[in-house]
């Protein structure tokens, strides 16, 4: 909401400078965006002493002037004959503009140099007297700029108004706010109608037929309007708010909008077919072509104001085309309405409008100022169009607007909210200067009436607040709550996430948050065919089309940035994200959202320095950082199982993660078509694991062993086995034994190539035994290694290299 | 005699300061103590002594032994000491090549944020909980106070997956989630993503909130302004002004947006703050007895307040960061500098 200060100040003294009344406007609730200087319609004019006349040699109308402005002396060829020797009057030299936005050039009139003009009140635009030039006082000194000497320029203020503060949005209300911040008193404008003889009852009629969605709706009729553009004074204010002027009676429906908050439409009155106005709901499918010319399709909760035959305008949102008024307007016929709130607020969205009419119709306007505006227009209408006003005014009222009274207000919970000891006077004078009535009940009980125009205001925290703002919150004392605990279930995925976050940089991955809404194309992209991922949750509003999906797997974003990077010359990265997956289940519940974390291993495994170069990251890489992360989480039962988990995984590089019974996660390399899909030139290995899972798994408790007393003693066995037989089958067998004396069994070496037949591998395996009782002896080992081996040996065919058998 | 023990140490000395390494100390030691050794040899000719001068012969000659024996050790393990340091200069490597690389990840700086915050408030007692991301209308709009059709929604424009189904537009649904299943006292936080249909150098339609609730008997507008307080002066520092103006949120009344001086300008107005030298940081209120009643709190008994804040705008102050997209471009020389 614009306003400006000369225009206020018609309603409310203001003593303080402006940026002194922003600042407290601001404290009050009415945020003041910015502060700017709103010039009159002229540029760089300035005051000049006229130092000669002299006739015009060719024209006898012209006369040739000499004007100074203090440091220079300027000839201008001059058409009006109301100037004398010395007197003060606006110059317009080269390159100052006039009303309408004409320059100021150097020319030649009728043979005789002329450096500039001399201006009248109408072509400042400042004034309707056309017929001379404006004398200007006389202390005036040349050379002032005349939009400073004459105090034209004006102050605009630009205001946010919250959507509760429907009353602010008017010239009037920030005037009433001001006064109740400042303790000044307002002056609201004086209404004189004078009404001509003929009444409006034989004019015309309103018929309203739907009493929910119109209320109240009040006309009057204004006979013999002459348009034309508005006076200067009314075009500038309008101006200052820019807002164009359009003729005289158009800007006084803006006009008293602007000052009152009450929309106004005016239809021309032979337009209304069978002279009345009838107030309905639209036709499902109706059509009507609203002012700015466009055909709008209406349904039945749009509310149409028509006259006898069809609709003439939305109601509350936009005129029609067809009664619009014209150069040649005769009779007028003013609406001032109220419509209801929110069913303007659904038209206008239906329709896709948001007028000044339907913005504030659907933040509630001042039931009780609906007649007040529709008079005070018809007023201006008359004075300023030359028309006559018929007498009374059609005001139909099917239907009472409730508005709140006798709000009970405890001056004792006044301070028990806000933590204050503001006295029962303080509080009534507050709201005494926000026009609300007060009448004591009992002690520190009182019955409160807001004024009609404070639609947000219907109960006793609505008070509270209001005697809060203009209290003062800084005033308001600070102290801290009282602390009592709260018992909500542990923060265990918190806690978790935060470990994770630990663990991940600490092993050199960078933590990226990439957005949760997709491309459609991943799951082509991902080579998915069917499965969960595929139960995505569709956006109906996307920004892009790149953004519609919400994501299944944190997968296709982890890509995504890999390729962001490569694409300004990063192709080597190790980052993670923690956040949500989302996937449909059924029309009208909620999606089920999971949490994950997703990890990206892509080009080489060291940073390229003078230790390193060229060294790429491997499937083991990612792996072994997927070991030290449960590890470090403290989570034994970790299996990482063959497989191929996702179609965009590499078939022979890929695996489960489980966790007990719980699959909770998959690790592997990018399938090279999924690489090449997504423009990458480098492997990349990702693992994605489910965090809900995750924390079910994790053990709150680790329970201290004993260090071994006696030393282990290890035996070191290389098994030639075929290469698809893997080691984690050849481990199990030794767990299998469930020898007590066998403590771990680790892989110290995988060798194919020289030596080694065709199709078989080595694979070479530290077995470790000790008793937790005594030193054990060769014998003692030997006996359970040997049996050990001989199983492997025989259930896998193994050969024990270096020994025949 | 004695004459003759003399000249010998003197000469020994001499030979040993002369010697350049162990091995010739070694010859040394050998030539002079060894048991063929010079003074092995002058000690036998003891007997060609009177009896009254054997003793202080015998004296003397001890201590020469024991002086020598003492000088040949010191300088053997000088030697061996001189050695081993010259092996070990033969091993000098230039220190000052880069160390071999051991990078360290990075958190997220809207994390790193977010965990700054979340810290201040568990010291306040607050815990941490969460909620969907995609809500129900109910949660995010109506059990908030903001009916349908109601001009308060023009307050934050949203992403609809069904008529009734949202990306929530902030986290204040987490508040109604929460009071719906415990009764009070109920003092959290719930920090998430939130979307909005918004995309431009200040917005992104995705970014993070945290929301805090506290509901308790006898909670005043008082203290909201002291645990907003307490958090801004730990957050931004202690000499931070800041300061409670009246706004408007339709779940909380009498509601405040809270400015802090601009961290840029120190107050006298630049082009981060508009000019006003105050930049607008956090909304907050007291929550609206409307709300109460929608989640079955006795707003007579009860009182609370709640806050809410964007990460990546404090982010975004705190860092000096202007193009809020950068936080979701995830472009490696962005995340490397935090
Ligand atoms: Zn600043």
């Amino acid at each position: 909401m614009q306003v400006s200060l000369k225009w206020l100040k018609d309603y409310v003294d203001i003593e303080i400078a402006p940026e002194e009344l922003a600042e407290k406007l601001t404290m009050a609730g009415l945020e003041v965006d910015s502060i700017h200087e709103a010039p009159p319609p002229f540029k760089k004019v300035v005051v000049g002493r006229i130092i000669s006349i002299n006739p015009h040699p060719n024209a006898e109308k012209l006369s040739l002037c000499e004007v100074t402005t203090g440091e220079a002396v300027f000839p201008v060829v001059c058409g009006a004959g109301n100037i004398r020797v010395g007197d003060m009057v606006p110059f317009a030299g080269v390159g100052a503009s006039i009303a309408g936005g004409y320059t100021i050039k150097s020319s030649k009139i009728r043979g005789e140099v002329s450096e500039g003009m001399l201006c009248s009140e109408e072509e400042l635009g400042i004034g309707e007297d056309a017929t001379g030039i404006m004398i200007l006082p006389n202390h005036l000194i040349p050379s002032q700029e005349l939009a400073g000497a004459l105090g034209l320029n004006d102050t605009v203020f630009d205001i946010s108004i919250t959507p509760n503060r429907a009353d602010c949005l008017s010239v009037i209300g920030i005037a009433r706010e001001i006064g109740a911040i400042t303790r000044q008193k307002i002056r609201y404008p004086k209404i004189q109608l004078s009404e001509a003889k003929q009444d409006i009852q034989q004019i015309t009629s309103v018929e309203i037929r739907d009493a929910d969605l119109c209320p109240r709706y009040a006309a009057r009729v204004i006979k013999d309007v002459t348009l034309k553009s508005s006076p200067a004074w009314l075009r500038m204010r309008l101006e200052a708010l820019g807002l164009r002027a359009i003729n005289n009676v158009v800007d006084i429906t803006n006009y008293v909008m602007l000052e009152m908050g009450q929309p106004l439409h005016a239809f021309d009155y032979r337009f209304l077919e069978e002279g009345r106005i009838v107030v309905r709901r639209a036709k499902q499918g109706e059509r009507f072509i609203s002012l700015d010319g466009k055909e709008r399709v209406l349904d039945s909760d749009v509310l149409m104001i028509c006259d006898g035959v069809k609709p003439v305008a939305i109601g509350g949102i936009m005129g029609g085309l067809n009664s619009e008024v014209k150069d040649d307007t005769k009779d007028v016929l003013l609406e001032s309405a109220y419509f209801n709130p929110s069913s303007i607020r659904k038209s206008a969205r239906l329709l896709g409008i948001s007028t000044e009419a339907s913005f504030r119709f659907e933040r509630g306007i001042d039931p009780d100022g609906v007649a007040r505006a529709l008079n005070r227009a018809a007023q201006l209408i008359a004075e300023l169009s030359g028309g006559a006003v018929c007498r009374g005014y059609i005001d139909q009222h099917p239907r009472k607007i409730e508005t709140a009274k006798n709000i009970i207000l405890s001056t004792q919970r006044v301070n028990d909210i806000l933590g204050t000891t503001i006295t029962a006077p303080e509080m009534l004078s507050i709201l005494e200067k926000l026009e609300m009535a007060t009448q004591k009940v009992e002690k520190e009980i009182y019955r409160v009436t807001p004024p009609t125009f404070r639609v947000d205001i219907t109960r006793e925290i609505d008070l509270i607040e209001e005697i809060a703002r203009l209290y003062g919150y800084n005033r308001i004392p600070i102290t801290l709550p009282s602390i009592s605990v709260m018992t909500v279930s542990d923060d265990r995925k918190g806690k978790l996430q935060e470990s994770i976050r630990r663990l991940m940089t600490g092993h050199g991955y960078s933590e990226i948050i990439t957005y949760s809404f997709i491309s459609p194309q991943f799951a082509e992209c991902l080579g998915l065919k069917e499965g969960e991922e595929m139960r995505s949750v569709i956006i109906k509003n996307p920004l892009s089309e790149e953004q519609s999906v919400m994501r299944t797997t944190l997968i296709y974003g982890l890509l995504e940035t890999a390729k962001k990077n490569a694409n300004v010359g990063c192709s080597s990265l190790k980052v993670f994200e923690m956040g949500k997956t989302f996937f449909h289940q059924r029309e009208g519940e909620l999606p089920l959202e999971k949490n994950k974390l997703g990890v990206l291993l892509i080009g080489s495994r060291y940073d390229d320095t003078w230790h390193f170069k060229g060294i790429k990251a491997d499937f083991y890489d990612l792996k072994g950082w997927a070991e030290s992360l449960l590890d470090g989480l403290k989570i034994s039962h970790f299996k990482f199982e063959a497989g191929v988990p996702q179609t965009f995984l590499h078939h022979g590089k890929a695996c489960n993660i489980s966790i007990g019974n719980n699959l909770v996660g998959f690790l592997g390399e990018v399938h090279p078509d999924v690489l090449a899909k997504m423009g990458l030139n480098e492997r990349a290995f990702v693992c994605e694991l489910d965090l809900d899972l995750l924390v079910s798994c994790l053990s709150h408790k680790i329970i201290f062993r004993e260090i071994p007393k006696y030393p282990s003693v290890l035996r070191d066995v290389a098994f030639l086995i075929p290469v698809g037989l893997t080691a984690k089958e050849v481990m199990d067998l030794a767990e299998e034994h469930r020898e007590e004396l066998l403590e771990k069994v680790n892989v110290f070496d995988v060798y194919t190539g020289c030596g080694i037949p065709d199709g078989m591998k080595s694979l070479g395996l530290r077995f470790s035994y000790r008793s937790s009782r005594k030193t054990l002896t060769d014998d003692e080992v030997n006996q359970v290694h040997n049996s050990i081996i001989k199983d492997i040996v025989r259930l896998t065919g193994a050969k024990v290299r270096g020994v025949e058998n | 005699m004695i004459g003759a023990l003399e000249e010998l140490q003197k000469q020994a000395e001499a030979e040993i300061n002369r010697a350049k390494t162990e091995e010739e100390i070694l010859a040394i030691k050998t030539k002079y103590l060894g048991r063929k050794g010079l003074l092995t040899h002058l000690l036998r000719n003891i007997k060609e002594l009177s009896p009254d001068e054997r003793p202080g012969f015998g004296k003397r000659s001890n201590e020469v032994k024991e002086a020598l024996s003492e000088q040949i050790e010191n300088s053997i393990k000088e030697k061996a000491s001189q050695k081993k340091s010259k092996a070990l200069i033969c091993e000098k490597i230039d220190v000052t090549l880069p160390g071999r690389g051991v990078k360290h990840g990075r958190v997220h700086p809207v994390v790193q944020v977010l965990e700054e915050i979340c810290r201040i408030f568990m010291k306040l007692g607050f815990s941490t909980v969460e909620g969907p991301e995609i809500e129900l209308d109910y949660y995010n709009f109506e059990a908030l106070n903001i009916p349908k059709n109601h001009p308060a929604r023009d307050m934050q424009d949203t992403f609809y997956i069904e008529e009734n189904i949202v990306l929530r537009t902030h986290t204040s649904p987490v508040q109604v989630r929460i009071m719906e299943k415990h009764r009070p006292p109920v003092r959290i936080l719930s920090p998430g993503r939130v979307y909005r249909p918004d995309s431009d150098i200040t917005h992104t339609p995705m970014f993070h909130q945290i929301e805090g609730l506290l509901v308790d008997r006898g909670v005043t507008f008082g203290d909201l302004k002291g645990a907003l307080t307490t958090f801004i002066k730990q957050f931004f520092g202690d000499a931070t002004a800041l300061r409670f103006r009246p706004s408007f949120f339709p779940f909380t009344e009498p509601s405040a947006e809270v400015d802090i001086q601009c961290v840029m300008c120190h107050g006298a107005g630049c082009r981060v703050c508009g000019h006003s030298g105050w930049l607008e940081i956090l909304g907050a209120g007291m929550v609206d007895p409307e709300v109460f009643k929608n989640v079955g709190y006795d707003a007579e008994e009860f009182t609370g307040f709640a806050f809410g804040l964007g990460l990546e705008r404090i982010a975004m102050l705190k860092y000096g960061i202007t193009d809020i997209r950068l936080f979701f471009e995830n472009d490696w020389r962005f995340l490397e500098q935090f």
